[in-house]
């Protein structure tokens, strides 16, 4: 497998003497397109054209097409815009953001401060999770690097161009990964995601225009505009353009974050993984976080980590956590688990995740204690479903998902369970 | 309910809540109220309703407003705790990887169930949701810093060294 | 306009609208918890999910624009469902515990869960309970109950204008609370029991005291007030059990203020007098009502025939009808006597030749929320006119900007972009400051001689001159002068001066004038220099200030109102009562006081208890009908007036109902709004050197509200001590002081001391009707602290 490229957009510092600093980044030609756009006053829509040719897609789960949305936000909209970067990783499996601010916060920074110059944002806020606090520094560090070099704060490199960023730490909140949650963190509120539309690009902090990506999508911007949509796009399959970073951890020898080009079969990404531990087999895959359905290990083995093959088979790519368990795994108890997690982390605003999700989880743990009833699992599907969709933001359907597929796909499992007490 | 005795934040605490307030336009102060009370809590431990109410006069919000934050987010002690919070994840890829044992370890060393305080109040355990460190499954948190592929060595260890510390 | 359908009906509706507004247009019911028509959209509650076109999720009919050719459907199989299953998550930690519930019969869950809900629960594990915290007097929690809608803490932050309640913890911990168990002080808190769906949140007064089925519904007008808000009386037995808001989208829109909902628990206070009364050789008796009647005109024809007709007297409460005032004039008026007011606590009379027919606000509570500049020139509005404060929040949050010239620093629940606070109450001093910055500022201004010679020695400060500049920018700006400036011993030299500002400037000037019906006292001549309708009278009166003050006046009547409380010569008053040969009341209360300066006592309904007609401050005739029967032998003192006014041989008394005194004085009703100008004069009395600054709190208003229970048990009816600012307090040698003696003319109180300094030089807070201050007098007079010297010592 010596054809797959690791590591080429935004793990692109590892192994370098102190990565994360600005010295190691500039050797990779890092800043190069931030000057060359600061400096030549590259035209906005040409950078556009390149994150839609790359079609680079939204990495933060949902997958939505990051030159369009940067298209939504218009440079001319005048008063006070906005960047933010989502940096609240928090998606049970999914631990990529941390990594990057870690080991690459210069990039973040200068993909940050590209998405300012083309929606005309002069401020920008990059919102870490509150446990974040190493990466936080690292990037304050870097912000000060970034500063002192002229590249961010007022007249960049002696030019008109003024952009601000600030780093912003949460204190611990799941659904602030939201971005409309953050948003109103960042504001100092709790965060209630909003009701959309309006969207962050009408309406977003402070009521402002702003466009708010995920902390992977902007530090794949320099990266793309150095060295070319079409390359970028190369790197993937059709429709998939570019690599992904997947957080794979688990029953597997060498959990870990690999970043490789998109439509990847999951076969190889295992290999790279060092396979499953202690040999085993594998019972089952989350393939892109808790949120997403879950699929059985031997379906996983068809597939490419891509969108849409992943897709294809009833689940999604998400944030890109796989999550991998062996053929010893109690997966009522790995639902009971993902159960609470969404019952902790629901924010309790809207009805049908406010009570649904302590009702789901109340009932699963009862059919781990030996007290659940067949009518139970129709019952989880039932309230599952009456979630679903139902909800201002996506955790109500983040809570529903594994329910469903877990039943769907374990189902003995969970009879067994009630049978047997 | 407790008694609302005042606190006053001290000049550096002042500093610091002005620092972060100076990231914001100045008519968002409140933006500013997760990092304040955050600054607080770092120094007391946890966070009264005197000291919620301190960082609601400095920063002109509504008391309420401060409350409001104070029980929405995770991290914030609104009891009194332990110089120390160890934060467990017990999440599923910790989960899978035995965090099991670290708990049940943690709670043997310290004699304390999660929620609770060391006699000495030095800890508190803390079960905690995915913490982002799946990769070093099982993972803690504590004063500040990720510890990954625990073991009950390593906890030991971690004790240890807080203990020296403490 | 655009076109939509709602379940296949072709609907034309405004764009923007939002679905659930044009179906409540049209009818269409969709079930719904967290919306309300004057609330923000939080889209929480998810109940009024419809099926929209092809869309595959439901959507949220309170926060989806319509958009042309939008088809919706309410009652889809796919909206069905969806508002069934949120009906589900509702109850399954609803404690159901409707028979034991306040809210039962008029509940929103309750009534749509009969349409939604199902017959038996899928839900068997344990339900959630939520402890309380109290809230106060007023509103009684059970937030068990609570379903979230978050409707209470979006009134609070948005039309109150105050974060009280808030939404604490997350997920299913979520709790509605203050957090610390503190009462909620809003002077419009009662709505959060109306706008609250379930039974979370209820009236505390009214607390187990009837069922919504057993009540009867009866139209009103509140009594406390300039506006005049619309009200419901829910009555049993002919009781009044609770009072709530009657939409009225001109004045009170859905809400009612404290005072004017809780006030009626005051209907039956233990000092409700229910018989009438007379004092013979210094011992009250209670006597029938012709006994008692007979009695009064024997002793008022006693000191008009003796002492001359001008020697008899009448204070009527700014509460009372246009009915009551008119009777009440026109018998003083029959008797020969001019003496005759309602401007109880006024002090300075010196322009009320220049006043229209009626005091006008100036502006309607519509028309300000055109305004963009609100100058409150000695008011603390909230607690003055709280609808009228509501309306300047919701025009500050449209962009009007507000600023303030107060003899305190009270606070606002809406900004303030600048705030002059005067010291020594001299707000003639702020106004004027306000004047000579626009004169300096402007050559075309032309002030007049008077004005040009006191604006001589002002100086303008930056503060006055940030205000002035306001003013002159403004397009449509609203001088309102409340309690603090009508009140002031120079509220003559106030008006005219900030009637030179508004007549320079794109500004209306206003007053809030105290009680119900200050409009209808002028309309109806219950003044001592106009007869009904605003006709000068050649017989010129007294005012209120010299009836009491000058010795002149042998025989009062008063009507509904309380000498030691309502007056502004508190003491002086109650010693020039009890040194008059009778002193004949008309009310619904007796108290001690009363009884010492009294000598006939007949007892009268309060506005409840009858039908009758206000005039508020925007000049709208309010006719309004009895919510309850009069209790006991009490009779609405129209009725009384007739008859005494016939036992006194008074021409034109014939009347045999209220329709026939309507019918009378239904010409002196015009009300078209008058034009108001005063000229400026300089003021003939100086301040003093320290000046006691005496507002009214909120629920010492008037007899009624002062006896409603629950709010004397509110904040806002604590006593605040005597307050003075901590320089004042070094001064006067009493920074350690607990207490002090307060010395005003010959009286003296002890009285406890606070440090507060919001209080500026040379002013001395401490309230005015109130028992602490009861035997003290002057507000807004001279006022001397001392230390107390403890005897005991």
């Amino acid at each position: 497998m010596s054809t797959i490229s690791l590591n080429e957009v935004c793990m692109r510092t590892l192994g370098l003497e102190n990565p994360w600093s600005m010295a190691s980044y500039e050797k990779i030609g890092g800043y190069k397109i931030w000057r060359k756009i600061v400096t030549e006053k590259t035209p906005p829509e040409q950078i556009i054209e390149q994150l839609k040719l790359a079609n680079l897609r939204g990495r933060g789960g949902a997958g939505f097409p990051t030159g369009l949305k940067w298209s939504f936000m218009s440079r001319n909209t005048p008063g006070q815009k906005y960047v933010v970067c989502n940096s609240d990783e928090g998606e049970p499996g999914t631990f990529k953001d941390r990594d990057i601010l870690r080991f690459n916060p210069h990039q973040v920074i200068e993909g940050m401060a590209i998405a300012g110059y083309v929606m005309g944002a002069t401020i920008g806020y990059n919102y870490l999770r509150g446990e974040f606090i190493e990466p936080f520094e690292r990037c304050e560090q870097a912000l000060n690097e970034a500063r002192a070099a002229g590249l961010i704060g007022k007249n960049i490199l002696g030019t008109d161009l003024n952009f601000e960023l600030h780093h912003f730490l949460g204190a611990g909140a799941y659904i602030c990964g939201e971005e409309t949650a953050l948003l109103e963190s960042l504001e100092g509120k709790k965060g209630f995601p909003r009701f959309k539309p309006p969207f962050p690009a009408n309406y977003g902090l402070y009521g402002r225009p702003t466009n708010i990506n995920n902390t992977e999508s902007y530090a794949s911007v320099p990266v793309i505009l150095q060295k070319g949509g079409q390359w970028f796009l190369d790197l993937g399959v059709p429709n998939n353009g570019g690599t992904k970073i997947f957080c794979i951890s688990g029953h597997v020898n060498k959990p870990g974050n690999y970043e490789i080009p998109l439509g990847t079969p999951f076969k190889t990404l295992l290999e790279m993984a060092g396979g499953v531990r202690g040999g085993k087999q594998l019972k089952a895959v989350i393939p892109g976080g808790s949120s997403v359905p879950i699929l059985p290990g031997a379906t996983m083995m068809q597939l490419n980590m891509d969108y849409d093959s992943i897709s294809k088979a009833g689940s999604m790519l998400g944030s890109g956590g796989v999550i991998c368990m062996d053929e010893n795994t109690d997966m009522v108890k790995v639902l009971e688990r993902i159960a609470y997690f969404y019952y902790e982390e629901s924010c309790g605003q809207c009805t049908p995740c406010r009570e649904g999700t302590g009702w789901l989880m109340r009932t699963i743990k009862r059919i781990v204690s030996g007290k659940g009833q067949m009518r139970d699992l129709e019952l989880l599907i039932s309230v599952s479903d009456n979630i679903m969709g139902r909800t201002i933001c996506a955790l109500g359907d983040a809570a529903a998902m594994p329910v469903l597929s877990f039943i769907k796909h374990f189902r003995s499992e969970f009879e067994a369970y009630i049978q047997n007490g | 309910m407790e008694q609302l005795i005042t606190f006053e934040l001290t000049p550096k605490m002042r500093l610091d809540i002005d620092a972060w307030v100076n990231k914001f336009p100045p008519e968002k102060k409140s933006s500013a109220v997760i990092a304040a009370l955050t600054i607080v809590q770092n120094q007391e431990n946890w966070l009264s309703l005197a000291m919620m109410n301190a960082v609601a006069d400095y920063l002109h919000m509504p008391q309420s407003a401060v409350y409001e934050v104070a029980t929405f987010y995770s991290m914030y002690n609104l009891e009194p705790t332990g110089q120390y919070r160890i934060d467990v994840c017990t999440n599923v890829s910790c989960m899978l990887c035995g965090c099991d044992t670290i708990v049940a370890h943690l709670k043997e060393r310290l004699n304390i169930g999660f929620g609770e305080t060391t006699k000495d109040g030095r800890f508190t355990l803390k079960e905690v949701e995915c913490l982002a460190a799946c990769g070093g499954a099982p993972a803690l948190q504590v004063d500040g810093q990720y510890h990954e592929h625990l073991t009950p060595e390593k906890v030991d260890a971690i004790l240890a060294r807080l203990e020296a510390k403490a | 306009m655009v076109e939509i359908e709602i379940n296949g009906k072709k609907i034309e509706a405004a764009q923007g609208s939002m679905i659930i507004e044009v179906a409540d247009q049209h009818d269409v019911r969709i079930p719904r918890f967290c919306y309300h028509k004057k609330l923000s959209v939080a889209a929480n509650c998810r109940m009024c999910l419809v099926e929209v076109g092809d869309v595959r999720k439901p959507l949220p009919a309170c926060a989806t624009p319509i958009t042309q050719g939008m088809k919706v459907f309410t009652r889809s199989k796919l909206a069905l469902d969806a508002q069934r299953a949120v009906m589900e998550f509702l109850l399954i930690n609803h404690p159901l515990d409707c028979p034991v519930c306040d809210q039962g019969g008029e509940c929103e869950l309750q009534d749509l869960a009969m349409g939604y809900g199902r017959d038996v629960s899928r839900f068997n594990l344990g339900k959630r309970a939520v402890s309380d915290h109290d809230v106060g007097p007023l509103i009684e929690t059970e937030m068990t109950r609570c379903i979230h809608c978050t409707r209470c803490v979006r009134f609070g932050k948005e039309i109150a204008g105050l974060h009280e309640l808030g939404v604490m913890n997350r997920g299913e911990h979520l709790e509605i609370s203050t957090l610390v168990g503190r009462a909620i002080t809003s002077e419009l808190s009662g709505n959060m029991i109306d706008v609250c769906p379930v039974g979370a949140l209820t009236s505390k007064p009214y607390r187990f005291s009837a069922r919504a089925w057993e009540l009867t519904q009866r139209p009103g007008i509140a009594a406390h007030d300039g506006v005049g808000s619309y009200i419901y009386a829910h009555t049993i037995h002919n009781e009044v059990k609770r009072i709530v808001p009657r939409e009225c989208e001109a004045l009170n829109e859905t809400w009612v203020s404290d005072r004017d909902r809780f006030s009626y628990e005051g209907l039956y206070h233990k000092d409700r007098v229910l018989t009438p009364k007379i004092k013979r050789n210094g011992h009250w008796e209670e006597v029938n009502w012709s006994d008692a009647l007979a009695f009064a005109a024997e002793r008022l024809r006693a000191v008009s025939d003796t002492q001359g007709a001008d020697a008899l007297g009448a204070l009527a409460s700014p509460n009372s009808s246009c009915e009551e005032f008119y009777l009440f004039q026109k018998l003083m008026r029959g008797l020969g006597s001019a003496h005759i007011d309602h401007r109880l606590r006024q002090h300075d009379f010196s322009d009320e030749n220049q006043f229209a027919a009626y005091p006008h606000s100036g502006v309607t509570l519509t028309e300000l929320a055109k305004a963009d500049v609100i100058l409150l020139l000695g008011s603390i509005v909230r607690k003055e006119q709280p609808i009228v404060a509501h309306r300047i929040r919701m025009a500050s949050l449209t962009g009007a900007t507000v600023l303030v010239v107060n003899p305190l620093d009270d606070t606002f629940q809406f900004n303030v972009a600048s705030k002059q606070i005067v010291p020594g109450g001299d707000l003639l001093l702020g106004i004027a400051k306000i004047a000579k910055a626009l004169v300096a500022g402007s050559e075309k201004i032309k002030p007049s001689a008077a004005i040009a010679e006191f604006l001589k020695d002002i100086t303008v400060d930056d503060t006055a001159q940030q205000q002035a500049n306001y003013l002159k920018d403004a397009k449509q700006a609203v001088i309102f002068l409340g309690a603090l400036a009508l009140n002031h011993p120079q509220a003559a030299a106030i008006r005219g001066m900030a009637d030179f500002i508004a007549q320079h400037t794109q500004t209306t000037l206003g007053l809030l004038c105290e009680g119900a019906n200050s409009a209808g006292a002028y309309l109806m001549g219950a003044v001592p220099h106009r007869l009904p309708g605003g006709q000068n009278s050649t017989k010129q009166g007294e005012s209120t200030q010299a009836m009491v003050l000058s010795e002149k006046i042998n025989a009062m009547i008063l009507l509904g109102l309380e000498a030691e409380y309502d007056l502004a010569y508190a003491h002086r008053a109650q010693k020039a009562l009890k040194n008059m040969q009778t002193v004949i009341a008309l009310t619904a209360y007796q108290t001690p006081h009363l009884l010492n300066y009294a000598e006939v006592i007949l007892p009268i309904t309060p506005s409840a208890e009858m039908a009758g007609t206000f005039v508020n401050m925007q000049g709208d005739t309010l006719a309004f009908s009895a919510l309850t029967s009069p209790q006991g032998q009490s009779r609405p003192a129209w009725k009384i007036l007739r008859v005494l006014a016939n036992l006194l041989a008074i021409e034109g008394f014939d009347y045999q109902t209220l329709e026939d005194v309507q019918q009378e004085i239904a010409p002196h009703l015009t009300t078209a709004k008058p034009t108001q100008r005063w000229s400026f004069a300089a003021p003939q009395l100086e301040l003093a050197e320290r000046l006691r600054i005496a507002p009214v709190p909120i629920y010492a208003q008037d007899p009624l509200v002062r006896r409603a229970t629950a709010l004397q048990h509110t904040p806002d009816a604590a006593f605040g001590g005597v307050r003075i600012n901590s320089a004042e307090a070094q001064a006067l040698g009493l920074a350690q002081a607990l207490e002090v003696l307060v010395r005003q003319q010959e009286c003296e109180v002890r009285l406890p001391l606070v440090i507060d300094e919001h209080i500026p030089n040379g002013a001395v807070y401490l309230a005015s009707g109130i028992p602490e201050t009861r035997d003290l007098d002057g507000a807004y007079e001279a006022i001397y602290l001392e230390q107390v010297v403890d005897n005991h010592a």
